[in-house]
C-alpha cells in the first residue's frame, strides 16, 4: 500500500494542453499514472495525448470519475484552480504552481474548510514537486526512476532535497512507499503533521524521513506530533544551518523571522522530541538505514 | 518587497490612519520649504532608507528652526547610514522626509503579519510602542495583544474594540483606533501586502492618534496585480546582484564566503552550503536557477556568481527531474566558454539524463572537476579553494 495515490487512483490534469501540462501528463502517463484527462477552459470536446479534455472540472469529474487531480494553472490563476477541484469533489488535488500570491493561498485554505470533512480536499503544495508512490504512480513532475519501491515514507519541503533523499536511500537499497512535497510556500496545503498522521496509518510504511529548511513553525510542530502520537521511527533533517537570519532563500516561506525558526533551532527540537537527524544533506540515506536497523530486520539493510 | 516611510504613511493615510503633516525633500533648500509648507515651529528630518532603527543611528534630527532643518539636511543627504538592519555597509541617504514634529503623550505599537501558524493574519499590538517588537517581547510580554482575523470577514471593529480598550485607550480615543486598526486591515488585503508595522502610533497631547513611523512589506508574488505598489520600488536599495537576478529569473542572496554556487532547487541550494560550510569552507552565495535550466540561464548563473569578487571557486550542482542533465552540461561549457571562466569550477549532475550530460562535460576538454555525489562535490570544491589560495600565496612570494 501507500499513502494518498495508487496504479488505481484516476487522475486529471488541470492546465492539461499547455507546454508544462502536455510534457509532464506524458512523464505521469509513461510512468504508469491512471491519466483520464485533463482541464482546459475552452478547448473542451477536444482530445489531448489521446484523452479528453473539459472546459471545467466538475465536467472532467462527471465523464470520467477524476479523484485526484495536479494542478499546472499560472500562480495568478492557480487559486481559483485548487478551489473549481475542491468545488467539484476532486479528493486529492497537488499545485505545482510556484509563486502564487500569499493571500489567494489563505482564501484557499479558508475555501476548503466550507466542506464537511468526509468530502474536504487534501491539497500538496503549492510550489512542491508533488508526490509518487513508486512503482505505482506519480502525481508530480520528479524523475521517477530515482524511485525505489519500499516502505519507508518521505515528506519533504523541498523538491530535489526529495530525489537527493531518494537516491540514497535507494543506493542503499532502501524503497520509499510515498514520497511527498509539502512545498516551499509560507501557507501552504497539507503540513508534515497532516502527511505523518497518514503515514503512521498506513501498514506498509516502517518510518519516515522528514525534509525540512529554515522558516515557520511546521517542523517543530511535527516533531512534537511524532513524539506524541507516531510509533514509528522519523527522521529529520532541516536544511539551512549557514542561512543568514532574516534573509528569505529562494522559497517564499524559508526565512527566518521568529524564535525557533532556525535550522539550528529545528534540528535542537527534533532530538529533544527523540527524532534521528541527519547531521549532514550527504548522510540522508545512511540516518534512514541505520534508524531501520535499530527497529528490527522487518526491512533488509544492505551493509 | 518593502518601501519608504513616507510610501507607507501616503499609503495608509489613504485607508484612515492619520498621520502627522509631512513632504519628501531631495535637497536642502526643498527640506526648508517643505518646513515653512508644513508651518509650526518643530519638524523631524528623516532619513529615508529601507531600515528601522534610523533614529538610534542618527538617521533622524528634531528640528526647531529653518536654519536647523537645512544643517539636518545637508548633513543626512549622501550620509552612509549604518543600522544593526543593513548591514555594516549601510544604506546611502538619498531622499529625506520632512514631518511636523507632535508632542507626544504615549507610544504604542501596532504591527500586522502573516501568521505562519494560523495561516491567517494577524495583529499584534501593545501599548511599549516605541521599542521593536523582539524587544517588547523580551522586555514586555505581558503587554502584547493578539488577533488572528478572519479571511472571509476581515477585522471586526469588535475585534478592533477588544485591542484599542486592551491598550487601556481612553472611550474619546477607542473610535479613533477602530478606525486605524480597520483601515490597517484593508491596507494589507487591498494591496497584498505581507507586513505592516505602525511604530510608534502614537496619542498626541491634543488627542490625536498619529503613525509617526510605518513599514510596509509585500507579496512579490502579487506585485503583478497591484501596479500602484510596484511602481514605489526603489532598486538604490537593493543590492544590485539580487535586482539582476530577479530580472533573470533566478534566486540570489550574497553572502560572506568565497566558493560561488549555482544549484537548482531552494532546499538543495541551502543544503549545499551547508555541506561547503560542513568540508570547511564558506559559501559565497545562495542560488537557485529553478526549473527549466536553459544553457542561457546557466550561463547568467554564471555572470551572477562572477560579478561577485570574493568568488575563488565555483560549485554547480545540479539534481535534474525537469531539468536534464545534458542540458545543463551544455550551459555549463557554454558559459564556461563565453565568460572565459578562469576560476577552478566543481560540478556535480545528478538525475535526468545523467550520463549525457557527464560525456558532454568529458568532451568538452574543459578542466573541470567533476563529482557524483553532493559531499564529493563540497569537499572537491573546498580542495579546489585551498588550491586556489596556495597558489595565490605562491605566486604572491615568487
Amino acid at each position: 500500500m501507500s499513502i494518498l495515490i495508487d496504479e488505481r487512483t484516476p487522475v486529471i490534469i488541470q492546465g492539461f494542453t499547455g507546454d508544462k501540462g502536455t510534457f509532464h501528463a506524458r512523464e505521469m502517463i509513461a510512468y504508469g499514472t491512471n491519466v483520464v484527462g485533463g482541464v482546459t477552459p475552452g478547448k473542451g470536446g477536444s482530445r489531448h495525448l489521446d484523452r479528453p479534455v473539459f472546459n471545467t472540472v466538475k465536467e472532467a469529474v462527471a465523464a470520467t470519475g477524476a479523484e485526484a487531480s495536479i494542478v499546472f494553472v499560472p500562480a495568478g490563476f492557480c487559486a481559483d484552480g485548487i478551489m473549481e477541484a475542491a468545488a467539484a469533489g476532486i479528493r486529492l488535488v497537488c499545485a505545482i504552481t510556484d509563486g502564487i500570491p500569499a493571500q489567494d493561498m489563505m482564501m484557499v485554505k479558508r475555501y476548503l474548510l466550507r466542506f464537511p470533512r468526509e468530502r474536504r480536499t487534501t491539497l500538496i503544495g503549492p510550489n512542491c514537486a508533488g508526490l509518487i508512490s513508486p512503482g505505482k504512480a506519480m502525481l508530480g513532475i520528479m524523475p521517477g526512476h530515482i524511485y525505489q519501491q519500499g516502505r519507508v515514507g518521505v515528506v519533504t519541503r523541498s523538491g530535489t532535497l526529495g530525489y537527493e533523499a531518494a537516491s540514497q536511500m535507494k543506493a542503499l537499497g532502501i524503497g520509499i512507499s510515498t514520497s511527498v512535497g509539502i512545498g516551499g510556500d509560507p501557507i501552504n496545503g497539507s503540513s508534515f503533521v497532516d502527511i505523518l498522521r497518514l503515514f503512521e496509518e498506513d501498514p506498509d510504511t516502517d518510518a519516515v524521513m522528514m525534509i525540512g529548511e529554515i522558516g515557520g513553525p511546521q517542523e517543530a510542530e511535527a516533531a512534537l506530533f511524532a513524539k506524541e502520537h507516531m510509533t514509528k521511527p522519523v527522521i529529520g533533517y532541516v536544511a539551512g544551518l549557514t542561512a543568514p537570519r532574516g534573509r528569505r532563500m529562494g522559497h517564499a516561506g524559508a526565512i527566518i523571522s521568529a524564535f525557533g525558526e532556525s535550522a539550528a533551532e529545528k534540528v535542537e527540537i527534533m532530538r529533544s522530541a527523540g527524532l534521528a537527524v541527519a547531521p549532514s544533506p550527504s548522510l540522508l540515506g545512511r540516518t534512514v538505514a541505520e534508524a531501520l536497523a535499530k527497529v528490527g530486520p522487518k526491512v533488509r539493510v544492505p551493509a | 518587497m518593502d518601501i519608504h516611510e513616507y510610501q507607507a504613511k501616503e499609503l495608509l493615510a489613504g485607508f484612515g490612519v492619520g498621520i502627522p503633516r509631512g513632504g519628501v525633500a531631495y535637497s536642502p533648500e526643498q527640506a526648508v520649504y517643505r518646513a515653512a509648507e508644513i508651518g509650526g515651529a518643530r519638524w523631524a528630518v528623516k532619513a529615508q532608507i529601507h531600515s528601522g532603527a534610523r533614529g538610534k543611528a542618527g538617521g533622524i534630527k528634531l528640528c526647531t528652526s529653518e536654519d536647523e532643518v537645512r544643517q539636518a539636511a545637508k548633513s543626512l543627504l549622501g550620509r552612509r547610514l549604518v543600522t544593526h538592519q543593513t548591514g555594516p555597509e549601510g544604506r546611502v541617504v538619498h531622499r529625506l522626509y520632512v514631518e511636523a514634529a507632535v508632542p507626544i503623550q504615549r507610544e504604542l505599537y501596532l504591527g500586522l503579519v502573516l501568521d505562519r501558524k494560523s495561516q491567517r493574519v494577524m495583529v499584534v499590538a501593545s501599548g511599549q510602542g516605541g521599542m521593536e517588537i523582539e524587544e517588547i517581547a523580551r522586555a514586555h510580554p505581558e503587554t502584547i495583544l493578539r488577533e488572528v482575523v478572519e479571511p472571509a470577514v476581515g477585522m471586526t471593529p469588535f475585534q478592533a474594540r477588544e485591542i484599542a480598550f486592551g491598550l487601556g485607550l481612553e472611550p474619546a480615543l477607542v473610535s479613533r483606533m477602530v478606525t486605524t486598526l480597520t483601515g490597517c486591515y484593508r491596507a494589507f488585503r487591498d494591496l497584498d501586502a505581507t507586513m505592516v508595522e505602525i511604530n510608534p502610533l502614537v496619542v498626541t497631547r491634543d488627542g490625536q492618534l498619529l503613525a509617526l513611523d510605518a513599514k510596509m512589506t509585500f507579496d512579490d508574488n502579487a506585485l503583478f496585480r497591484r501596479p500602484n505598489v510596484s511602481e514605489l520600488r526603489d532598486y538604490a536599495e537593493e543590492d544590485p546582484r539580487e535586482s539582476q537576478a530577479a530580472e533573470y529569473g533566478i534566486n540570489y542572496v550574497a553572502l560572506d564566503g568565497e566558493i560561488g554556487c549555482i544549484v537548482n532547487g531552494a532546499g538543495l541550494a541551502m543544503a549545499t552550503m551547508d555541506l561547503i560550510k560542513h568540508a570547511g569552507g564558506e559559501p559565497a552565495n545562495f542560488l537557485d536557477v529553478g526549473g527549466g535550466a536553459s544553457p542561457e540561464k546557466v550561463t547568467n548563473a554564471f555572470r551572477l556568481v562572477l560579478s561577485d569578487p570574493k568568488v575563488r571557486v565555483i560549485l554547480v550542482n545540479i539534481f535534474a527531474g525537469i531539468n536534464r542533465c545534458d542540458w545543463v552540461a551544455q550551459g555549463v561549457v557554454q558559459a564556461v566558454r563565453e565568460l572565459g571562466v578562469s576560476l577552478p569550477l566543481v560540478v556535480r549532475l545528478a538525475g535526468t539524463n545523467v550520463e549525457a550530460g557527464r560525456a558532454i562535460l568529458q568532451e568538452s576538454g574543459l578542466p573541470l572537476v567533476t563529482a557524483d555525489t553532493l559531499e564529493e562535490a563540497a569537499e572537491r570544491a573546498v580542495a579546489a579553494l585551498k588550491g586556489a589560495r596556495a597558489g595565490a600565496a605562491g605566486g604572491a612570494s615568487a
